[in-house]
């Protein structure tokens, strides 16, 4: 094995801290972003949404050490797969009831 | 987390490229779980305003530091479990076994905190029997919880075991799969983080 292949599946030192630097900057912004209400409205549930993904994407790279490397070929399409599956079942659940309680309330006036 | 196929057939060889099939195999399986993480966040999506009278997100989650300090817990244990895999590659016994001790003690520390939450809540008469929201809420937060309990307990034979035997490519292989599943709860805690306190507070 390679190093370069030895570090794509383990990560080093190095990257483990900078993950745990990344994640504790990407927890405590959002946190202060609601706790004082630097934002209001919408803009605060999107800034919030974009820190959480960019918060997985750190995870997923720096602790899952998921990448585009050969060796972690299948691992990226079985997750690719599953990232589909989870936004067709969110989307269309929400999607669904959120329909369902507008036609509910309509009815009921 | 290797699925590569390793061309030359010595024993050692061998081994890893059984090892790498038993890793990719429990990946799936983590996948299922995010399956079944995002059916119970779907589910709360859909409940949380359904309070029947009772007391909002708003109104429950408060005491946002504390939330605060048990989302660093489990960060910081996540890292600490990555400097125990550093040892485990290294062949660095102690190194391994210290931070997989630190890891637990972060765990349980994690636990006891959401446990402490659970009773609070419960107590004053908000336990999930409230009402759909506060349901769901318990669901969501409770599986992540029994799911690091259960990380807890495996992560306490894997101590055993590599005291016991030292890192073999055995011990080597389970704290790669128990690594994937502590970080993959690490990323489910995020999203409980971020779309029960953050917004319930918004």
């Amino acid at each position: 094995m390679s190093q370069k292949t030895h570090d794509a599946n383990h990560g080093t030192q190095k990257s483990y801290i900078i993950g745990f630097i990344l994640s504790i900057l990407l927890t405590i912004i959002p946190y202060s972003l609601v706790v004082n209400h630097l934002l209001v409205g919408d803009s605060q549930i999107i800034a919030v949404v974009i820190l959480g993904i960019i918060q997985l994407l750190v995870q997923l790279i720096f602790f899952l050490h998921l990448s585009s490397h050969p060796s972690q070929r299948w691992n990226l399409i079985t997750f690719s797969f599953t990232v589909l599956i989870v936004v067709i079942l969110v989307i269309g659940s929400l999607w669904i009831m959120y329909n369902m309680n507008y036609n509910m309330m309509e009815h009921a006036n | 987390m290797t699925t590569q196929v390793l061309d030359s057939h010595d024993h050692h060889d061998h081994d890893a490229e059984a090892s790498a099939k038993v890793v990719f195999g429990f990946w799936v399986y983590i996948l299922s779980d995010c399956i079944l993480f995002s059916m119970i966040f779907a589910t709360y999506a859909v409940l949380h305003n359904n309070t029947y009278g009772g007391p909002g997100a708003h109104e429950l989650f408060t005491n946002m530091p504390y939330v605060l300090i048990e989302t660093f817990i489990l960060l910081t244990s996540s890292f600490t479990y990555g400097l125990a895999m550093l040892g485990a590659h290294k062949g660095n016994k102690n190194q391994l076994l210290i931070w997989l001790f630190v890891t637990f003690i972060l765990g349980v520390s994690f636990i006891c905190m959401e446990l402490n939450e659970f009773h609070n809540l419960i107590s004053e008469g908000n336990g999930p029997q409230r009402s759909a929201f506060l349901s769901s809420f318990f669901t969501l937060v409770g599986t992540h919880g029994l799911h690091v309990t259960c990380g807890l307990i495996w992560m306490i034979l894997l101590i055993l075991q590599v005291s016991k035997h030292g890192i073999t490519s055995i011990t080597t292989r389970k704290l790669t799969c128990l690594s994937l599943f502590w970080h993959f709860l690490d990323i489910v805690w995020i999203f409980v983080f971020t779309i029960v306190y953050l917004m319930g507070a918004m």
